[in-house]
């Protein structure tokens, strides 16, 4: 199936280069990164992860986010389902290879990677992130690659996927859940150590990845007239706003925690987010931007008449994720780093470089998605589904 | 030609046994540099678990921990950079940066004057290695909490891990910022992307030496073995009120202060 990658008109072929130019550039710019070192991103001494691993954070849930599609329709038959699978599917992988480049653009000595595997050490979380990780990305492949192959030769799918479809809806808990786990199990870092963080993290998982999906699956009607069908739409629009609705209640279940208990230690970071200390205020506006989107995001999804207006709900769905993407992007690392051990506040924000190096990992991602898109919607083409409404 | 290919075959084997054996065997001999290293001998001093009372009635000033931290850092090839990117194993803060749950709102006069000397604890329980995923950093027997240069990533996981700021990383070459022609030969520099921190002085105490900090501060600092009743250690620690930095983490540090 691979060589559908391959066949396209002009404007797929202007779109890969374009992809190509961003990775090239910044694949200069991480040589640079590798001869200098990470002195080239805004990190210190006092915040030691930054936009690298935010991005890494915040796309975990992009993987995750294909269970909410994969388990409807498996675990409750849910048909209409069926043409947004492999969607979902092929989202899944594209967004653990971004994961797994920003891990490896955030290392210090990359080329010792392979340490995490020659001395596996289970007490620390980062080797069980490896773990789901690199598992969640095959489980990916073999399922949506043999279930594409099987649609395609219009065959069955064998019955050995099923109890791998099960295992991964599981492992989509997994690798979000372990995740959060990194930074919930750090002493000193409160705006991390909390037990709602994992359940925090899979809430905005699933609403923001399926937002993501949905705005890119719109671009893909678009651009190869493929239909996923409006009920499917609706229902995983359905699913977003649900799942954005018990996001923004977590989060006020930290604030009040924080605030009720007047706690100084688990205030600190949020008064730094939303107010600033020490006379520090650069992430305040971004914070309360994220603040009124997600207000604003849920006013409309929540009324089903906006809700299911199809002209409005790009807007409204991209709303949610710039929320989100504040929020756990952004806000999450910077704000479980600072105030710093000493109650010091050290501003960070990303370089240049740390940009173009970011854009890279980015591009690689819509690079493997636009290939694996393409050879999805070539096929279901070719075998006439889902190319009318329902 | 067959001669000819059997020899090269001859060579090609030796030179690959010769590849898989080297190292070894140069790992063996104990590095090229022989005496030049702090290699443990007879006088080397032992503990069950290591531990640090500072006095600070006595050591409270930032010229005299500045002082100490110059030594430290000299002997340990600990570069001086110039921006929040910088290497730190020692150096000084005050009362509310070292215990900031643990200020008051109307502190003593002597208290809000004084720095307080920072450094790694060298906890029981450290955070920095239970979340370190290539066991780079580790607990000696003896209790000092420990960096294998050569094995760190830089991933980092260990400076989002420790309550006490304790760890810094080479986010550059640190050797440009070292007067190279005056460094100790005797330690290692380090290379960029890996992360480090105070050791207590562990190289010292394989030849016999007590850490430079606890020799140089006058009596100030007093380093010995918390496991024996008689050390000098639980002597400072049975004539004294101290303290220890964040309780609540639950590392149990290794490095107590005199008030």
């Amino acid at each position: 199936m691979l060589e559908k990658a391959l066949k396209g008109g002009p404007k797929y072929w202007a779109w890969i280069g374009f992809l190509l130019l961003i990775i090239g550039a910044g694949f200069c710019t991480y040589i640079g990164q590798l001869q200098e070192g990470l002195t080239i991103t805004g990190l210190s001494r006092d915040v030691a992860w930054g936009f690298y691993i935010a991005q890494f954070t915040y796309l975990v849930g992009l993987a995750a986010s294909g269970v909410m599609i994969v388990l409807p329709y498996y675990f409750h038959h849910y048909k209409k389902f069926k043409g947004m699978v492999i969607m979902g599917e092929f989202m899944a992988i594209a967004a653990v290879v971004m994961c797994l480049g920003f891990i490896i653009v955030d290392i210090g000595q990359p080329q010792r990677m392979l340490n995490i595997i020659f001395h596996p050490t289970p007490n620390s979380i980062l080797f069980w992130d490896m773990i789901v990780l690199n598992g969640y990305l095959i489980l990916n492949v073999v399922i949506g690659w043999t279930c594409l192959e099987c649609d395609r030769q219009r065959v069955s799918h064998p019955s050995w996927v099923k109890p791998l479809v099960y295992t991964s809806i599981i492992w989509a808990f997994s690798i979000h859940t372990v995740t959060a786990f990194l930074y919930a199990g750090l002493p000193g870092r409160h705006y991390w150590l909390t037990a709602i963080l994992a359940a925090r993290f899979l809430a905005s998982a699933f609403c923001s990845g399926p937002a993501i999906l949905l705005l890119v699956v719109f671009v893909v009607r678009k651009i190869t007239k493929y239909e996923p069908g409006k009920a499917a739409i609706g229902t995983l629009t359905t699913i977003i706003t649900y799942a954005m609705c018990v996001n923004v209640f977590f989060f006020m279940l930290e604030v009040f925690t924080a605030f009720y208990s007047n706690m100084p230690g688990h205030m600190h970071s949020l008064v730094y987010l939303f107010a600033g200390e020490h006379g520090h205020t650069e992430l305040v506006p971004w914070m309360w931007t994220a603040a009124i989107f997600a207000i604003v995001s849920l006013a409309l999804l929540i009324p089903p008449k906006l809700r299911y207006n199809q002209k409005l709900l790009p807007w409204s769905l991209a709303i949610l994720v710039i929320a989100t993407w504040i929020d756990k992007g952004l806000g999450l690392l910077i704000g479980g780093q600072t105030p710093n051990p000493f109650n010091e506040v050290t501003v960070y924000w990303p370089t240049g470089k740390e940009l173009m190096i970011s854009f890279m990992v980015y591009a690689l991602g819509a690079l493997t998605l636009t290939f694996l898109y393409k050879i999805a919607t070539d096929v279901k083409r070719e075998t006439g589904e889902l190319t009318t409404e329902d | 030609m067959k001669q000819s290919r059997r020899n090269f075959l001859k060579f090609a084997g030796l030179s690959a046994a010769g590849l898989c054996i080297a190292p070894t065997a140069v790992m063996a001999s104990g590095g090229s540099s022989g005496g030049a290293q702090y290699e443990v001998n007879s006088n080397h001093l032992q503990a069950k678990r290591w531990a640090m009372v500072v006095d600070t009635r006595k050591l409270n000033t930032e010229e005299a921990i500045e002082a100490l931290a110059e030594t430290c850092h000299h002997i340990h090839n600990v570069p001086s950079i110039d921006s929040n990117q910088d290497i730190k194993w020692l150096w000084s803060g005050t009362y509310g940066e070292v215990f900031p749950e643990q200020e008051n709102n109307f502190p003593s006069e002597a208290q809000e004057k004084r720095r307080f000397p920072l450094l790694c604890n060298h906890c029981e329980h450290p955070s920095c290695v239970r979340v370190c995923p290539t066991k780079a950093t580790f607990v000696r027997p003896d209790g000092i909490v420990a960096m294998d240069y050569h094995r760190c990533i830089g991933c980092r996981y260990c400076m989002a891990a420790c309550p006490y700021g304790s760890r810094s990383f080479n986010f550059m070459d640190p050797r440009p910022h070292l007067d190279m022609d005056n460094i100790n030969k005797k330690f290692p520099t380090r290379m960029r992307g890996v992360v480090e921190k105070c050791n207590f002085c562990v190289e010292r105490l394989a030849v016999g030496e007590m850490p430079a900090c606890a020799e140089e501060s006058g009596g100030a600092i007093v380093f010995g073995d918390l496991q024996d009743p008689d050390s000098n250690v639980r002597k400072a620690l049975r004539e004294n009120f101290t303290i220890r930095r964040k309780p609540a983490a639950g590392t149990e540090p290794g490095v107590y202060y005199i008030i």
